[in-house]
C-alpha cells in the first residue's frame, strides 16, 4: 500500500487537472490576473497560498463541530486573516527581503475565493488529515496555472524569466531581437492573463471532452 | 431538536472567545517581534542611503544592497554628516536624521507645520561628496519613495527607488537597476532654476545619452507610476534648493 489511500491521493491529484480550482471551478481568477506579470511573483504567491490553505483547512476542520453555522463565514475569514497576518509578521522579522516581495499579495490572499471555497466545501465536513490534503491539492492546482501564466507573460512581455534575460537584449538588439522580435507589452496587462487562462481552459477541455459542459 | 451550536447565546460566546484568542495571539506576536522588525527597517534605511551613493554590491544588471551585517559599519564609514534642513536652507546637524519619518513630515507640512528635511552627507574613498535626500510620493496603487544622491550642483549621482504595492512587471520595475541607473548624471536644475526630472513617454533618447534634458525614459505600461516619480522629485527635491544655493555662496 502506498503512502496515501486511493481516495486520499485523489484529493491531491484531482485539483491539478480535472478539478482545477482556476480552470474548472473558476475561482481565484482575480489574483491570477493581478500578479502573474512576473514568474517570481507567481511562485511567491503560490507558496503563500499553499501555506495559508494547508494550515487554514486543518484549523477549520478541527473547529468544524464547534463553529456556529450562523457566523461560519466570519469565522473562516478570521482564520484566513489571522494566518496571513502571522505569515506577514514572521517574514518581516526573519525574512525581511522576502516580506517586501510578499507585501503586495497579502491582501490578495485574504480575498482569494479558493481559500474560502475550500473551507466551506471541504474542511467544514471532513477530518483534519483529509482537509490538509485537500488544501495542499487545491493550492498546487492553483500554483500550476499561476506558474504557467506567469511563465508566458514574463517571457513574451519582458523577454525575461525570473528577471534573467533569455531572449537577448532589446536595446542592443541581440538574440531574438536581432531578427526583429519585439516584446509584447500587452502580455504585461491584466486582460492578457485572462486570455492566457482562457487558452489553458480551451486546451484542457479539448484534451478531455468530458469536462465540456452542455 | 435545535443543535447546541445554533443557539444565539452560544454564537455570542463563541464570537467573544474567538476574538479574545485571536486578538491576544496577534497582539503578543506583534509586540514580541516589534524590536526585530524595527531593527530590520533601520538597517534597510542605511542600505538604501548607501545604495544611492554608490556603496552597493551591484552585479551585472541586478541591484544589490551591501549585506545587513556590514551596513552599520559602512554607514558609519561613508556617511559623514546627518543634517536636518529647513525650507530657508539652514542646516543643523542631527545624528538621528535617518529616523525622521518623511511621511509624517509631509503630513505636518500639509497642516501648516514646519517640515524637517533630512539630508545625509556622504564621502566616498576618493573624497567626493554626495548629498542624499529621502523623498516620498504616490504611485498607482500606494506609496513610492526614493533616496536620491546629488552633488553640490544638484546633478544626480545615484538613486534608489522603492514602492509599496506597484504592479509587478510594470510600475514595480522602478526598483530595477535599468530604471534607477538612468537617473545618474541627470541635472535637476536648468538655467539656474529647479526643473526636476520628468519620466517621459516617447522619449527620443531611450539610451539616455542626453543628461541635461531633465528627462529619463519611462517604463512602458507604467504611466501613472512614472508620473508619480516625476511629481515626487519635483515636489520634494525642490525643497532642498535653498540649501544647495547657500552651499555655493
Amino acid at each position: 500500500m502506498g503512502l496515501l489511500s486511493k481516495k486520499d491521493a485523489a484529493l491531491i491529484k484531482d485539483p491539478l487537472a480535472d478539478n482545477n480550482p482556476i480552470t474548472i471551478q473558476v475561482l481565484g481568477i482575480c489574483s491570477a490576473l493581478a500578479i502573474t506579470a512576473e514568474l517570481e511573483a507567481s511562485i511567491v504567491m503560490s507558496i503563500s497560498v499553499l501555506f495559508v490553505l494547508g494550515v487554514g483547512n486543518v484549523v477549520i476542520s478541527l473547529m468544524r463541530n464547534i463553529i456556529p453555522s450562523k457566523i461560519r463565514i466570519i469565522v473562516q475569514l478570521i482564520v484566513v486573516a489571522t494566518l496571513v497576518i502571522i505569515v506577514d509578521l514572521v517574514l518581516k522579522a526573519f525574512a525581511y527581503e522576502l516580506s517586501k516581495t510578499l507585501s503586495v499579495f497579502v491582501g490578495l490572499i485574504i480575498t482569494n475565493c479558493i481559500i474560502m471555497g475550500r473551507f466551506e466545501a471541504f474542511a467544514l465536513g471532513n477530518g483534519p488529515w483529509r482537509s490538509f490534503l485537500d488544501g495542499i491539492g487545491n493550492a498546487l492546482g492553483y500554483a500550476v496555472i499561476l506558474i504557467i501564466v506567469g511563465f508566458f507573460r514574463e517571457l513574451l512581455g519582458s523577454g525575461t524569466l525570473l528577471g534573467i534575460p533569455v531572449l537577448g537584449d532589446p536595446i542592443e538588439k541581440t538574440g531574438l531581437y536581432a531578427f526583429g522580435y519585439e516584446n509584447n507589452g500587452f502580455m504585461l496587462l491584466s486582460p492578457m492573463a485572462l486570455i492566457v487562462v482562457g487558452i489553458i481552459i480551451w486546451v484542457q477541455r479539448s484534451r478531455n471532452t468530458a469536462l465540456v459542459e452542455d | 431538536m435545535e443543535k447546541r451550536t445554533d443557539k444565539n447565546s452560544y454564537t455570542i460566546i463563541f464570537a467573544i472567545v474567538m476574538v479574545l484568542i485571536v486578538g491576544s495571539l496577534l497582539a503578543y506576536l506583534a509586540s514580541s517581534l516589534k524590536p526585530t522588525i524595527t531593527e530590520n527597517q533601520r538597517l534597510e534605511k542605511q542600505q538604501n542611503i548607501l545604495y544611492a551613493m554608490g556603496v552597493n554590491e551591484n552585479e551585472g544588471t541586478s541591484a544589490n544592497f551591501v549585506s545587513t551585517d556590514n551596513a552599520p559599519q559602512l554607514f558609519e564609514k561613508f556617511i559623514k554628516q546627518q543634517l536636518v534642513v529647513t525650507s530657508d536652507g539652514q542646516a543643523t546637524e542631527n545624528n538621528e536624521a535617518y529616523l525622521i519619518d518623511v511621511k509624517k513630515e509631509q503630513a505636518k507640512a500639509k497642516d501648516g507645520g514646519v517640515r524637517q528635511l533630512p539630508l545625509f552627507v556622504g564621502e566616498d574613498e576618493k573624497g567626493k561628496k554626495y548629498y542624499i535626500a529621502p523623498i516620498r510620493g504616490k504611485g498607482l496603487w500606494d506609496a513610492i519613495w526614493a533616496y536620491v544622491a546629488m552633488d553640490e550642483n544638484m546633478v544626480v549621482q545615484g538613486a534608489y527607488f522603492d514602492h509599496k504595492g506597484e504592479t509587478p512587471g510594470l510600475g514595480a520595475n522602478i526598483k530595477q537597476r535599468f530604471f534607477m541607473d538612468d537617473f545618474i548624471g541627470e541635472h535637476l536644475m536648468s538655467n539656474g532654476s529647479f526643473k526636476g526630472i520628468n519620466v517621459a513617454k516617447g522619449n527620443a533618447d531611450p539610451k539616455n545619452n542626453d543628461k541635461t534634458d531633465n528627462e529619463v525614459d519611462a517604463i512602458a505600461g507604467a504611466t501613472i507610476t512614472g508620473d508619480g516619480v516625476s511629481a515626487m522629485i519635483r515636489s520634494d527635491l525642490k525643497l532642498y534648493v535653498p540649501y544647495f544655493k547657500n552651499l555655493k555662496q
